[in-house]
């Protein structure tokens, strides 16, 4: 069996290794969070790994990305600094928001991951504002904003849509369709279901495709991408997903009534690190001891992000006003 | 003149309006940096801006004067996420009411991320706001909504009353590295003054006695610094020698210089633009409760708008707006009040 189109078996052994250690990180986390140590609320991005992998495996350190409460995988699959990820989650110092930000406000400016905000569609025209400024380097780097379909009923979305649009911005609007904005599903809040299509009405090119799929992800988001890079304008990249987690915290939100275990147990079924693992060994170009070995290394890398969030120290008491204003030089 | 950082050469002083001077300070930031751009409702239209913005479109370019559709939180939004990847945006309301729809990524994004954010980020944005008081527009074009910006942490607010510190503290505005908020009155836009002709700055967070005097401290800013101006006319003729400050910037609030004059003169009016709970004067009367209590000879004074939204009927209009009489009265009932004499 041969590569995908646009695919060979380096980049999604690379698609692969950003999904796993996402995921593994995301479970950490969670067990941290059910063992009570981390007290941060958490918003965990297991299930959705394929959506974050397969778009940043097309971004350097230049493209930007703006995210939203759930932005363990982006920050990761960005190529953020785990060991600052975990210690921001911990509220300690050496977090990549020096402990002020949490796990909904994080941000690594040198892999360009530019911020992420929990207000519900907050983030994205900051994504259209970062396009802008790409657009006056020479459309040479696009800018991302991932987020919910929560984020599409409120108004600034549209604002931001249009704008990106009108000025041909070079763009990507990445919405991750996982059927809830918290407990509530799509169809009692949208009068449309089909954020790509709602949305095609602004004259901006969408597409949905299958959020648990990162081939197809990667292969869509390389032609939207290229297209930002020709001066072509933004895209709309709608993902159909599920989380497999509560909405926030390490539990399944069975028990508050809006899912059914079938449901999470059928999107579970389709995982998405699955999918390329497999596609990998029917390519015979990965073996059960190399995933296993890669599990295993990720795994002990993600063990030392605990340590050492755990032995940091937390923010001096004497520098809680330290980054109100900036120093102008 | 004191409070400029670079000093301008006294010869190139010339008489020009409010208005004016933002426009030649647009003209010089904009020719300065290329990182700074001009984005906002109405921004390349008199219309809405009178004649701040005239020859900035033929200058620098539809690119770098993006007049936009009514999105305000969308372009508020955009224009952080511009000043957060390296631009130097100048984001304009001409009609402050409008800000309200911007509030999330004014005080959720822009006033709080740098700090969130773990000082990691600048977010050299400057938010200018156009206050558009009187004319029977009614309560939702001529609201003056400083106090409520006041209250968020990390945003800097300059409220310039006169075409020097409009040009000096626009100039400091942008080239600030955190959001500056730098809100003007259109009531000022005619009045003149001399301005020096090449580029210079005023200090955010400096406030400038404006007059020396013994017997009361006035403080106010903006366009109320106008009327005060005329109060003093007339109450040095009654023979009352009133100490008079000028804010300049509301945050940070510079009550070093208050305190200072109260120590001379031990009474004090607020005389404030906007409405009266929780407003600028109240924030200026508890600072001095703070740290001048004991300076005090008599009650603190604030004179406000009163706590309704603007009406419109020229009556009803006349009485919302205090001016200059309203001002008289007031130093002239701290100064005779014996009964709170101590």
């Amino acid at each position: 069996m041969t590569a995908p189109k646009h695919m060979d078996s380096a980049l999604l052994t690379d698609i692969l290794r950003r999904m796993l250690t996402i995921r593994i990180f995301e479970e950490k986390t969670a067990e941290l969070a059910e063992s009570k140590e981390i007290k941060c609320p958490v918003h965990l991005y297991v299930g959705q790994e394929g959506i974050a992998a397969g778009v940043c495996a097309h971004l350097d350190s230049n493209d930007f990305v703006f995210s939203t409460h759930r932005s363990h995988g982006h920050y990761i699959a960005k190529g953020g600094d785990l060991n600052a990820l975990m210690a921001e989650i911990f509220g300690k110092e050496t977090g990549c928001s020096r402990g002020h930000g949490g796990s909904m406000h994080v941000l690594d400016t040198r892999v360009g991951f530019m911020g992420s905000s929990p207000i519900v569609a907050g983030s994205i025209p900051l994504g259209v504002g970062g396009a802008l400024t790409n657009k006056f380097l020479g459309d040479k780097n696009v800018s991302v904003a991932f987020f919910g379909d929560g984020a599409t009923d409120e108004g600034v979305f549209y604002e931001s849509v249009n704008f990106a649009t009108l000025y041909k911005l070079p763009m990507l609007f990445v919405c991750e369709n996982n059927l809830f904005s918290t407990h509530m599903p799509d169809f009692k809040r949208q009068s449309n279901t089909e954020v790509y299509q709602r949305i095609a009405n602004f004259n901006i090119n969408t597409k949905r495709v299958d959020g648990n799929n990162p081939v197809e992800i990667y292969q869509e988001a390389k032609t939207m991408i290229d297209r930002a890079k020709e001066g072509k304008g933004p895209s709309l990249l709608e993902c159909m997903t599920y989380r497999w987690l509560a909405h926030v915290g390490p539990d399944h939100d069975l028990d508050i009534g809006y899912r059914l275990k079938k449901d999470v147990d059928h999107w579970k079924s389709r995982c998405p690190i699955k999918h390329v693992r497999d596609l990998l060994f029917r390519m015979n170009e990965l073996s059960e001891d190399q995933f296993v070995r890669m599990q295993r290394d990720i795994v002990a890398k993600v063990e030392k992000t605990v340590a050492f969030a755990r032995t940091s120290p937390y923010p001096k008491e004497t520098d809680i006003y330290d980054g109100l204003y900036k120093e102008t030089v | 003149m004191t409070g400029y950082t670079r000093k301008p050469c006294e010869e190139n002083m010339r008489k020009i309006s409010y208005a004016q001077a933002i426009n030649e300070a647009f003209h010089q930031v904009m020719a300065n940096d290329d990182r700074v751009f001009q984005i906002g409702v109405g921004i390349n239209t008199p219309w809405y801006v009178g004649n701040t913005m005239k020859g900035l479109l033929d200058s620098f370019g539809e690119t770098r004067m993006i007049d936009t559709p009514v999105s305000e939180n969308g372009i508020t939004g955009i224009s952080v996420g511009s000043a957060l990847t390296g631009m130097r945006p100048i984001l304009t309301f001409p009609r402050m009411d409008f800000m309200y729809y911007a509030m999330d990524q004014i005080c959720n994004h822009a006033a709080i991320l740098n700090y969130t954010f773990g000082g990691n980020v600048s977010i050299p944005l400057t938010i200018r706001a156009i206050i558009n008081r009187g004319g029977e527009q009614a309560a939702q074009h001529s609201q003056a909504l400083q106090a409520l910006f006041m209250h968020v942490p990390g945003l800097k607010i300059v409220m310039p009353s006169n075409a020097f510190d409009a040009k000096g503290l626009l100039i400091e505005a942008v080239e600030d590295d955190n959001p500056v908020l730098y809100i003007e009155d259109r009531w000022l836009y005619d009045e003149e003054m001399e301005v020096p002709e090449e580029d210079y700055r005023v200090p955010i967070g400096q406030a400038k006695l404006v007059r020396e005097g013994t017997d009361i401290t006035i403080v106010s800013y903006s366009y109320m610094m106008v009327e005060c101006q005329k109060a003093i006319v007339e109450l040095t003729k009654q023979g009352i020698n009133p100490e008079l400050i000028d804010l300049r910037s509301i945050k940070p609030m510079d009550i070093t210089t208050i305190i200072h004059s109260l120590k001379k003169t031990g009474r004090l009016l607020i005389v404030d633009g906007g409405w009266k709970t929780g407003g600028v004067a109240a924030e200026i009367a508890a600072l001095v409760a703070d740290e001048g209590f004991a300076l005090l000879k008599t009650p603190v004074k604030r004179l406000t708008l009163p706590d309704l939204p603007a009406p419109s009927s020229k009556t009803l209009e006349k009485i919302y707006y205090p001016t200059h009489v309203e001002i008289i009265k007031g130093c002239q009932d701290i100064i005779h009040d014996k009964q709170n004499v101590h």
